[in-house]
Formats: structure tokens, sequence, C-alpha cells
């Protein structure tokens, strides 16, 4: 098993490894001179040489990308060239924003998906099973900016009319500072994130429960007379589970890397609105470090899953 | 047909293909991305036979001996472990594929399966006249005609050329790849278990059909199966398989009259007689223990863990491929205790306590 | 007994017909299909429309087209969907976005599509090293974060509409050609394959002729729900404003503009996020239907026996 599990580190580090190139590549294989960008416009030519020195952009490209790659190993991401800010700070500070968003809505995408898909599965063909099917196809066609939109207004907006002022967006409150108010400021924004996604995994669970539910080993526990309840939850479910469990992996891995859109529709401080932020202004160390971050976490959460996996099926531990 | 021609072609009994000590291996996947696994699956393990031209060679044996690999070594379908193909004279063991082009018009094959030998969704006069295709010949309503001949040939209706193989039987589809493999006039057609998978009534007009296909097209035969009672309708000469070698070669009224290797003898009592009801005075023989395994093949004779006959010499020595004491030239075991004529297989009972 | 070509007409139903004939079947399918279709007309006349009501895309109305107060209108006769924030017709604009949005959509899953099925099939033919390499650069693909990727990319480069198809089908071919290429290994052990390499086929042959009609199927279904999926994300990119530039209308960006008015014009909002949402669910549920029609379980119908036939 250790042998199977280094070899995935090894494939992790070389995809970092490959996206970390290809971010330096964008970054200077593009004309635009940096040196002008940090040092202003009005910069005289003196202080744009001076920038540049200070930057070791004078340097032959191969030094200047070990140089890259060599913060990178120490885990430097280099600093912002508007306000000199170590980008290691700016994502210390936004990246629990993202992560509360992150696991919030991943909790609650699980429970409603799963649970969505285990009950269309049960009761196929039913009312309910078309009204689940339904609505999921609803859902799962629609942007979660869209989602976040239409939340607004509703849970929101209209609420706010009638005078209660529920949901309110645009701020964030620290978990450590209040929990209620953590989670209601980031009721509005989990709930977009989980809407959209449970209506994918409702559609998995379903058709992966509906497989399984079919196969003969199901039918032979129902022969033996276990329980209806029984028999979903311990036998079938766990089978459906595997498919369910990768993709929720990947996707939280995804998801910490900066849930981008939410966080512009909500106006929450995260990684994914600093990135959008970044472009505004051309800072592109941190569009950068965000990147490689955000890269370096689905990879992380990849190598999490088939750790999971070789865990729970010893003949993946045999490739 | 331009081949540089090394040696004039085969005339009737003369060799049209030759397999001299053909040895394929396998390696077993196993072992991490760092160790190559050492283990190999000895699937043809030196096996040399001639196949004369206008005769039908059968090659029987159970599933795993290695007969179908064979075949594939000799279509170059495999790349070889060791040894030779010769066809017509033409040394093709390492030719590329390229190269072997301008043969591939001359040797053929016909498959086992036919629900699988015939692309789904493409339509049988297409899939006859692929050979055309891929050769360029015959283009347009020229090869169109000649492939409904070819229907016509094989006792399928020409009108259905635009048919699909899902709406044919088994026993039809058979005969679309019958069809196929006689496009280009080849002169050598492998047949790999082509009745297995039929219905025991549609295999007689198969073989029927092949059979009076040979007569029409002066065709010669690699004929596989690992059923006797096909085999004795259709062949001149048989070869009995192994665990990866030849055990037994003789023509077919030898073999079936009195066969030398005890492994043939158990195959042919466990024919099934044709009527029940007639005494059945063969002595049926059980053999004893599990097949083995290719991948780790006994010492000595392959055969003697199972042997009713085997003795202490069987465990160490390999038998060579020979002609018995007093058998003609023609019929050859590797045994080295053949079954002599009116012998019962197990005499030698006792003998292999002893050697155990 | 020969027959000429001319009578050889007796055509049977292939498995594609077959599968044609339970889409035409599907209600559900040709619901959504009517819709794609009506999709597709607007986008084509979209500058009918804008003609026809007077109102260029990117014209703005500044006086007629908002309150005084400057808010955008609500739906009036004048325009029918009301304005946005710059007086512009929504009606118009909308029609517009549908071209960027379909255009985008179809593109970026074609060339994934196209790209994804080359490289599943040569991978999984050739095996080997080529195999390894070209499965370990999927993998990489599959690996990369898609919306921040495309964000540093943009940043770099500048939005654009060649942009964001790129970025589409950057990040969607590996997923079409891990799927060809499961399919490629298990085509290639038919036996049919096989017997194409006895006739002397080139791979280059045998790839087109005997591979590519059988992988063709699980092609098209996932093709059917890429578009959706490259429709959303070419909303989401220029919602964030890294596709079309302004003054060029899409939905994603007329989105992105409703989200400060979204108290006080809710049409601004409704309209296109309406158009999305038809749009995508339409495609969703073609895709389905598709997927059923073309359920290679169904193709394998009950042989005839010999008996039968002859």
């Amino acid at each position: 098993m250790t042998r199977y599990l280094l070899r995935r580190l090894a494939w992790s580090a070389l995809v970092v490894w490959v996206v970390a190139t290809s971010v330096f590549v964008i970054y200077f294989a593009v004309p635009h001179d940096v040196a002008r960008l940090i040092a202003g416009r009005q910069a005289s030519k003196e202080t744009v040489k001076m920038v540049r020195t200070r930057l070791g952009l004078d340097q032959p490209a191969h030094l200047q990308y070990l140089n890259f790659l060599g913060r990178l190993a120490r885990g430097d991401l280099g600093e912002s060239f508007i306000t000199q800010e170590s980008v290691n700070t700016i994502v210390a500070r936004d990246f629990p924003v993202t992560a509360s968003l992150a696991l919030g809505s991943g909790i609650l995408w699980l429970v409603l998906g799963v649970g969505a898909g285990v009950i269309a599965a049960k009761k196929r063909r039913s009312p309910t099973d078309r009204v689940i099917t339904t609505l999921a196809l609803g859902f799962y066609s629609m942007p979660p900016f869209l989602v976040g939109q239409l939340l607004l207004f509703f849970l929101f907006f209209r609420l706010y009319m009638a005078g209660f002022e529920f949901f309110p967006p645009g701020s964030y409150v620290a978990f450590s500072d209040s929990p209620l108010q953590w989670a209601r400021f980031l009721t509005l924004p989990w709930l977009s994130i989980a809407l959209v996604t449970a209506a994918t995994y409702s559609r998995l669970t379903r058709s992966a429960m509906l497989d399984v539910l079919g196969e003969d080993y199901i039918r032979t526990a129902r022969a033996k007379g276990l329980t209806e309840s029984r028999i979903t939850y311990r036998h079938a479910l766990r089978s459906s589970l595997t498919p369910v469990v990768s993709q929720f992996g990947i996707d939280m891995g995804s998801l910490l890397g900066g849930a981008i859109v939410t966080e512009v529709v909500f106006g929450l401080p995260g990684l994914g609105r600093e990135a959008v932020q970044a472009i505004t202004t051309q800072d592109l160390p941190i569009i950068m470090g965000i990147t490689i971050l955000s890269t370096v976490l689905v990879v992380a959460a990849s190598f999490g899953v088939d750790l999971w996996h070789a865990v729970l099926d010893p003949r993946v531990r045999l490739e | 047909m331009t081949t540089s021609a090394v040696a004039p072609p085969a005339r009737p009994g003369e060799p049209l293909v030759r397999l001299e000590h053909v040895v394929k291996d396998f390696p077993v996947k196993s072992g991490s991305l760092f160790a190559k696994s050492r283990e190999r699956v000895h699937a043809v393990a030196d096996v040399s036979l001639d196949v004369r031209r206008g005769d039908t060679l059968a090659l029987v044996g159970e599933s795993g001996c290695g007969k179908s690999t064979l075949a594939r070594c000799l279509m170059r379908l495999h790349d070889l472990t060791g040894g030779r193909v010769l066809f017509d004279g033409h040394d093709i063991s390492t030719s590329t594929q390229g190269e072997l082009r301008p043969f591939r018009r001359r040797m053929q094959m016909v498959f086992q399966d036919p629900y699988g030998s015939l692309n789904p969704r493409r339509r049988v006069g297409s899939i006859i006249g692929d050979p055309f295709e891929i050769h360029g010949l015959r283009h347009g309503a020229d090869r169109v005609k000649r492939v409904q001949e070819l229907m016509e040939l094989v006792g399928l209706n020409p009108e259905h050329y635009n048919r699909f193989p899902g709406d044919f039987s088994g026993g039809q589809r058979q005969r679309v790849g019958i069809a196929r493999a006689i496009a280009l006039r080849p002169d050598f057609i492998v047949c790999d278990e082509p009745v297995s998978a039929l219905d025991v009534s549609i295999r007689a007009q198969i073989l029927n059909l092949l059979d009076g296909l040979q007569d029409e097209l002066g065709l010669t035969y690699l004929f596989i199966s690992h059923d006797l009672s096909v085999v004795r309708h259709v062949s001149d000469r048989v070869a009995v398989m192994y665990l990866g070698k030849v055990v037994e070669l003789a023509p077919v009224r030898d073999l079936f009259g009195h066969a030398r290797h005890p492994y043939t003898r158990a195959l042919l009592s466990a024919m099934p007689a044709p009527d029940p009801d007639r005494a059945d005075t063969r002595e049926e023989i059980l053999l004893a223990g599990d097949p083995p395994s290719p991948l780790d093949p006994p010492a000595g004779c392959g055969f003697h863990p199972r042997c009713p006959r085997a003795q202490a010499r069987c465990a160490t020595e390999v038998p060579a491929l020979a002609p018995c004491p007093g058998d003609a030239a023609e019929h050859l075991a590797a045994c080295h205790f053949p079954v002599a004529d009116g012998e019962a297989p197990a005499a030698a009972g006792s003998a292999r306590q002893e050697a155990l | 007994m020969t027959t000429t070509a001319a009578q050889a007409t007796v055509r049977s139903r292939g498995p594609w017909e077959l599968a044609f004939e339970r889409l035409r079947r599907d209600r559900a399918a040709i619901a959504a299909a009517a819709t794609l279709l009506a999709v597709g007309l607007v986008a084509a006349i979209a500058p009918a429309i804008a003609t026809a009501v007077r109102h260029g895309p990117a014209q703005q109305f500044l006086d007629v087209g908002l309150s005084p107060s400057g808010i955008p209108l609500a739906p009036n006769t004048t325009f029918l969907l009301g304005t946005d924030s710059l007086g512009r017709d929504v009606l118009v604009r909308i029609a517009y976005g549908t071209r960027v949005s379909l255009l985008v959509g179809l593109l970026a899953s074609a060339l994934a599509v196209l790209i994804g099925t080359l490289v599943g099939i040569v991978a999984g033919w050739y095996g080997g090293f080529v195999d390894r390499v070209l499965s370990r650069t999927m993998d990489v693909f599959l690996a990369l974060p898609f919306l921040v990727f495309a964000l540093a990319l943009v940043a770099v480069v500048g939005p654009s509409l060649t942009i964001s198809v790129t970025v589409i089908a950057f990040f969607c071919w590996a997923s079409v050609g891990r799927i060809v290429r499961a399919e490629t290994l298990s085509i290639r052990e038919h036996e049919y394959v096989q017997a194409a390499r006895t006739l002397g086929a080139s791979p280059a042959r045998i790839m087109f002729v005997e591979i590519l009609p059988n992988v063709a199927p699980s092609v098209i279904v996932y093709t059917t729900l890429l578009i959706p999926g490259a429709i959303v994300s070419e909303a989401t990119l220029s919602f964030l404003g890294l596709s079309v530039v302004p003054p060029t209308p899409s939905w994603g960006n007329m989105l992105a503009d409703a989200m400060a008015y979204y108290k006080v014009a809710w049409w601004f909002v409704f309209f296109p996020g309406a158009a999305l949402v038809i749009t995508t669910v339409a495609f969703n549920v073609l895709g389905d239907s598709v997927r059923d029609a073309l359920d290679p379980r169904r193709d394998q119908a009950v042989p005839a026996t010999d008996e039968e036939v002859s």
C-alpha cells in the first residue's frame, strides 16, 4: 500500500509542478512590462529600472524560473504588485472565509443530494420520484450565481421588504466571533452552492442506487427476510456511495480553491473574490498565487480520496 | 499477386505453412511500478507443424492448451517469442505488418464467435467487401456484384446485402464471416472453432459448406476445435495439443483407430456416443487431478501429473514427438510409454504408485 | 442466379435508425428539441428582431429607456422585456446573447469532443507508451481547477470570445478522452477488430472504420450533456467579465449587470436567467433522452434462431 500511496504522491507533485510552470510561463511569456506595472504609469525610467532589478526581472529566464520554484518550495507565494503585501498573508486571511463556505455547503449538499437520491431510488416512478428528478434537473441546469441571485431576491429582499432581515449579504463574521452570525451570513451562499451540487449528487446517487438495488445480492437479502430499511442503508447505500465519495473529494477540493462566483455574488471576502479583484487591478502575483494554491488543494483532495479508497478497498492497494 | 518468390509455390501435398519450434510467452502483469514481474505464461512451448497444400490439419485440445494462440501466431496477429513461421517458403516470423500485407491476401481466418466477429454497426455487404476495400481492388458496382456472388456461394441471399449483422442468425453470421475470408481467393484459411458457438443442428451445414469450398476453391485449412467428433468429419490429419505442445500428430484414421498418447485416448473416450443404447465398449478414462497452469508447467512430460501411465521417467525427461515403434512415419506421439494396440490406457497404474 | 445492385434494395434498420426511432417517440425529447430549435431561431434572426423593434443591442436610450431617476424601465410596449441599466433593450440583448451562448457552447463542445475522441482512440488503440503518456496528460488536465485557471489566463491575455471557447474546450476534452479511451480498450478486443487486422487493415483504417462507429454512441451522449455545461461555463465566465467584451451582450454579463439592480428591476434578472435556464434544461432533457435511446442494452435484441430464419 505504501508503494501505491507514494505513486499517488509523486503524481500529485507532478501536477502541481505542471501548473506552477504553466503559471510561470504565462507570467513571463506574455509581453507586458511587469516592472512598469508595479512602478506605476508615471514612473521615470530610473525607477522602473530599479524596480526591475529589485524584482530580479533583469535576470535570464531560467534563473528566474529556478527562483520561482525555490520560493514556491518554501511556500512563498510572492508579493502583491499593488500593496506589496505578502500573498501568503492575503491568502491566510481569505482562506477561512472560503473554507467556511466550502465546508458548510459541502455538508448541506451531501445530506440533501444523497438523501434525495436515495428517496428517489426507493420510490422509483412514484410522484415523489418524479418531483425530485424534475427539481434536480432544474437546479442542475442553473449556474450557481443565478441561484444565488434568485435566493437573494426571494429569501433576502422580499423578506426584507416585509420587515425581516434574515439573510443579509455582503459581510462575513468569523466563526470564532459569533457562530450564529457566521451561519446567518453564510446561509444563502451555502444554499446557492448546495442546491446546484445536490442536484448533481441526487442524480448520481439515484442511478447508483438503482443499479445496486437491481443486483442479485439485494434480492437474496430480501429473500432472507431483512427489512427494507436495513437493506437500503446497510447494503445498498454502502456500494452506491463509492462514486459519490470520489466526486465529493474532488468537488471539495475545487471549492476550497475558491467558490469564486458565489463569493462575488454575495460579496464574501474569500479567495475567489480576491482573485477576481486582482484581475481588475492586474495584480498578477495574487492571481498566480491563488491559482497554484487552488491546484494544490484540488490535488490534495484527490490524494485524500485515493487514500480513502485504498483503506476501504483492498483491490486498489494491489494495483 | 506479386510476391518476391524465394521458392516455387507449394504443390498439393507439399507444406504450404510451416511452423518451426514456435514459442509464445505472455508476461504476467503483476508487481509494482518498478519491479516488472518475471512470471510468464507459456502459451505455446515449442510447436513444429506442417500444413500441406490442399489438406485439412485439425488442431485439437482443451481450453487453454494454446491452440488459439498458435493460430494467432501463425497469422502474425502476435509477435513470436521464438521459432519461425514460413508461408509458402517465405519466412514471415519477423515481418512488419506492412510487409505482411501481400500475404494477407493469401492467408485468412474464420473466427469462433459469430456475434463478435462482425461489426454490429456495419452492413454485411460492406463487411464482406472489406478485403476489396483494404487492398484497393474492384470498385463500385463491380465490387457489389462480386460480394453478392460470394454471398450466394456461402448460401446467403444476395438481396440481404444491406442488412446488419443483428438481422442474421448465428449460422448465417458465420457464413458472412466465411464469405469475408474467401473474398480474395486465399490459399490458406485458419478456422478457429468455427462451429463451436453454433447449434448442433447447424454445425453440419457449416462444416459441409467449408468442405465444399475447399474443393471448389482449392483451399488449405487449419481447423481448430476442442470437439473430436467434429474433427473426425473434416480433417486429413490431426494434431493434439496439451499445455502448449503437440503430443500426438497422425492421419485422422490412425488417430481414431489407434491413438498412442494417453491424453488422446482420454479425449476419445470422452466423445459422446451417437447411440447411447448400444453398449459402449470403450472404457471411460477419467483423468485425475486439476488441469495444469501454463504459468507453472510440470517438469518433464507436461501430462504426467494426470497420466494414468506415468512413471518416474515422465517427471524428469521431456518426451520427443516421434513415431512410435511399429507405426508409420506419419504417426507421431510424444510419450515414453505410448499405448499399444488393444492395451488399456491405465495398465501402468501400479507403476504410478511406485513413482509417487 | 445473380442479382444486380439495384435489386439489393432491401434495407434493414440498423442500430442508428432504431435509436432514432426511439428518440422520435420520446415526448420529452421532442419538446426539448422544439425548444432548442426556437432558441436557435432566435439566435439566427437576432438582427431581424433588432430591426423590427428598431433598437440596436448596444444602443443606449438614456432618455426614453430609463425612468427620470435613472432606473431601468419595466416591460412596456416600446421595450417588450424592459431595459437595462443603460437604457438598452433587454429583448434585443437577450436575442444577441443567444448567439454568444450557442456559439460558445457548441463550438467549445465540438472542439473538446474532437480532440478528446482523437486522443482517446489513439491512446486506447496503441496502448503501451503512447497510452501512458496520453493518459497522464489527460489526468493532468482533469486535475486543473477550471475557473481559477481561466482567471489567470484572462488576467494576462484579456477577455474575449476566443478565450472563453479555448478555455472551456481546454478543460473538457480530457473527460471525453477518458471515456473514449475506456471504450476503445474494450472494443479493441472484439473479434471484428482482430478480423480487420487479419485482412491487413491499417491501424488508421481500423480506428476510423471499426472503432469510431462503436464509440460514437457514448460520445454523442456525452456531447449532449457537455453542451449545456459549456453554456453554463460561458455564462459564468461572462458573469465574471472573462468572456465577451461589453457592449456585446451575453446572458452572463447581463446577469452581472443585473446584480446591482435586482431589487428594483426584476425583469433584468428574470429574462436573461430564464433564457439561460430554458436553454440548459432543454439540452439536459434532450441529453437524457438521447442516452436512453442509444442505450446499448436495447440494441442487443434476441437474435433470430437459424430455424426461424431459414
